[in-house]
């Protein structure tokens, strides 16, 4: 028996229930085709939008996508929802709401103040009955602001994470690409490394390297390796410096115990960051990442399209008040996201979502060399999340990762942006750029950090 | 692919008068594209082309389609058997993995009537038709050497395959090892790679934590065919010996017939 139907054109079409719905109404993904989830045709993707307009934004409360009794993340939806701040939306449908989103109504005080009030279920929803116009517009009204070493989030700013990657995490190699990208002004979001080996000890050693960095020239930023958060919990156990503690999350359990992790173990590992108080202007100290394919590909999707499990994870960020979340959102393959059309439109439901639930959100704007897209996809999309308001973008020296093998921005991508939409970094950032001689970015006549780091790392000094 | 006359390395960047830019140097120390100097707020146009020309080789690497014949006349005097997944094209493999990892039911009779094994050896495509194409051969011929006193099956030469094709193919021959060889997801500096799957008992079904993994081999600067073929015989006698693949098989070859050079990664996954 179907529960949720909708005549259109005099045809009656049935969904059988809120999963099977959310689905259909859904932009076109291969992962949700891969899944047998995708609406049949165009006209039944429409049918389940006209479902979905009608639908009350309740439903979400009563009628759960995964079973509350199997779900520690849907435990975690329901048990914090705020049903105060749910209260001046209560009685609209998913479309009045998409349409009171987009009104002067919902500004950036009445949109903070509503975040907790909405589920992920509710935002993945109405981003489904919105054009990239509306997911842009109604981002850029949302203000996040988060802080640690900087102030992240402010009008006007956009934030970078610096990814100095390299093959074998030699520490000179990645040292060099990080000056790099300093003299860009890229890093005020985290200096943030992936390593290529996956241990405490290697990840201790390049977190040493980084705090090093820092420290020697006083750097108003964060570091972090991207290690696994049982290793961080052992490294901090250890004393060696952290400043964010990071994980890969995702919008199941079942899917999160395929990354090792649970809500308690990030509660530890969160409270341990908390201890050890390293922020000079914020304590937001975790930083995670999710992507749109992920749970699918660990079969742990509950038959939940891959937007609305991606949305999902965002509860589990929001737990644990973070200072960063981006989406990966081209790195996870065609099998999830096509084409350049598909991962623009993921990128940009990604980060309304976020924004939307109170995350700090930012994105990897990026693709892998065998999905449709090119660095013209990237363009498109990176200036569309710096117009949406963006927290902060991934990038890499020439946009080349070379441990990783994929394509992100690169370094000139953010001159770019600044000098297009005038975004600029984070205020701490700035002004310690401004100090140091690197004005404009990118400065090839020898600013004073060029000069001293390059000697020292010609001598062997740093690293 | 042949190669452009004019090719440089990436330490090789015109205009760069290494004595007097410092940059020269620290670009030895990584192969990211540092210190590539701006126009306006651009990367300048030699540096855009040599990106888009590594783009494009590992777009072909993806797309090339894999010539089985000149393949399994370079795998002489092995024996082969030609195969194909149950992906009828590269878009269709590249949306729907798991087609990529079942034979299509016309390539199940090339199995009648073959003798058991103990190791089958199945080559596929991958995510790198190109890799495959320069470098399978000699790798196939390296581990059929390295595994010497098995008894070995036909190579299975497989199109639009994925690693798990390898267990339905090596089961079908009874082999209790399979030995999958695919083309690796191409990056823009190294397009042509291919790695080594190693499952014991191949069945339907086996997940990746089952499997040993000798990834990273081509000849820019990964793991030499002889050092691949090394690595591989030594593990093939462990899980021979042991009854197991994956996890429970730990890469600790004595270091004297490790390897020197590369990154060799072994995992469990």
């Amino acid at each position: 028996m179907a529960r949720y139907h909708c005549t259109l054109g005099g045809e009656r079409h049935g969904f059988a229930d809120l999963r099977t719905l959310l689905a259909a109404a859904s932009a076109p993904k291969s992962g949700d085709g891969l899944a047998g989830l995708a609406a049949g045709s165009a006209k039944v993707r429409m049918a389940a939008r006209f479902a979905l307009a009608d639908l009350p934004l309740k439903t979400f409360l009563e009628d759960l996508v995964v079973p509350y009794e199997d779900d520690e993340v849907t435990r975690l939806i329901v048990d914090t929802h705020d049903r105060a701040a749910f209260a001046p939306v209560s009685s609209l449908t998913v479309g009045e709401f998409r349409d009171w989103l987009l009104s002067d109504a919902a500004d950036a005080a009445a949109l903070a103040a509503l975040a907790p009030g909405l589920t992920p279920e509710m935002v993945a929803a109405v981003s489904k009955l919105m054009r990239n116009q509306d997911l842009i517009g109604v981002a850029r009204k949302c203000r996040v602001v988060t802080a640690f070493r900087t102030t992240l989030g402010l009008e006007g700013r956009l934030a970078t994470r610096l990814q100095p990657n390299h093959p074998t995490d030699d520490t000179r190699g990645i040292a060099a690409s990080t000056l790099d990208g300093l003299l860009y002004g890229v890093g005020d979001a985290v200096i943030g490394i992936n390593p290529a080996t996956d241990n405490v000890s290697n990840a201790v050693a390049l977190m040493d390297m980084l705090d090093t960095l820092r420290q020697e020239y006083r750097i108003p930023t964060q570091t972090c390796v991207l290690t696994h958060v049982t290793n961080c919990i052992e490294i901090m156990n250890r004393g060696a410096p952290v400043d964010l503690v990071f994980q890969s999350v995702a919008g199941t359990q079942a899917a999160n115990v395929g990354f090792g992790v649970d809500l308690a173990v990030l509660r530890e590992a969160h409270d341990a960051a908390r201890t050890l108080d390293r922020g000079t202007v914020g304590q937001n100290a975790m930083y995670f990442e999710t992507g749109q394919g992920s749970a699918l590909s660990s079969g742990t999707h509950h038959g939940v399209d891959q937007q609305t499990v991606e949305t999902r994870a965002y509860a589990v960020a929001r737990a644990f008040a973070p200072l960063l979340v981006n989406t990966v959102v081209g790195f996870i393959g065609p099998e999830y996201l096509y084409d350049g059309k598909q991962i623009i439109r993921a990128g940009l439901e990604d980060h309304f979502c976020g924004k939307l639930l109170g995350l700090p959100m930012g994105c990897d704007v990026c693709y892998t060399n065998h999905a449709e897209a090119d660095q013209d996809d990237m363009d498109d999309l990176m200036t569309l999340l710096s117009a949406a308001g963006c927290t902060f973008l991934i990038a890499v020296p020439g946009s080349d990762d070379v441990m990783l093998n994929y394509q992100s921005l690169s370094f000139h991508d953010i001159l770019y942006l600044r000098s297009l939409l005038g975004v600029r970094p984070a205020p701490e950032f700035e002004a310690w750029l401004a100090e140091m001689g690197v004005t404009g970015g990118g400065a090839r006549r020898p600013a004073p950090l060029e000069a001293r780091f390059v000697r020292q790392l010609v001598d062997g000094r740093v690293a | 692919m042949s190669r452009r006359d004019d090719e440089r390395t990436p330490t090789e960047r015109p205009g760069t008068a290494p004595a007097t830019d410092p940059w020269a140097l620290l670009r030895t120390l990584t192969p990211a594209r540092i210190g590539l100097g701006r126009t306006g707020n651009a990367i300048p146009m030699r540096a855009v082309l040599e990106f888009q020309y590594a783009h494009a080789l590992a777009r072909d690497a993806v797309h090339d389609a894999l010539d089985t014949e000149a393949l399994c006349r370079a795998l002489e005097p092995l024996p082969t058997l030609r195969v194909a997944s149950n992906a009828p094209d590269r878009a269709t493999y590249l949306r729907r993995p798991d087609l990529g990892r079942m034979l299509a039911p016309e390539s199940h009779a090339a199995f009648a009537g073959i003798a058991p094994a103990e190791i089958a050896i199945v080559v596929a495509d991958g995510l790198s038709a190109t890799g495959v194409q320069a470098h399978a051969a000699a790798l196939v011929h390296a581990c059929a050497a390295a595994l010497a006193g098995f008894r070995l099956a036909p190579v299975v030469v497989a199109t639009q395959g994925r690693v798990a094709l390898g267990d339905d193919a090596a089961a079908r021959l009874g082999a209790a090892l399979c030995v999958m060889i695919v083309g690796e997801r191409p990056g823009l500096t190294v397009s042509d790679s291919l790695g080594i799957y190693l499952t014991y008992d191949p069945r339907p079904g086996r997940q990746d934590s089952e499997r040993n993994c000798i990834s990273n081999i081509h000849p820019n600067g990964g793991l030499s065919a002889e050092q691949a073929a090394r690595k591989l015989g030594w593990l093939a006698r462990e899980a021979m010996s042991r009854k197991l693949s994956g996890v429970g098989l730990k890469d600790d070859m004595p270091a004297a017939l490790g390897t020197q050079s590369g990154a060799p990664r072994i995992a469990g996954s």
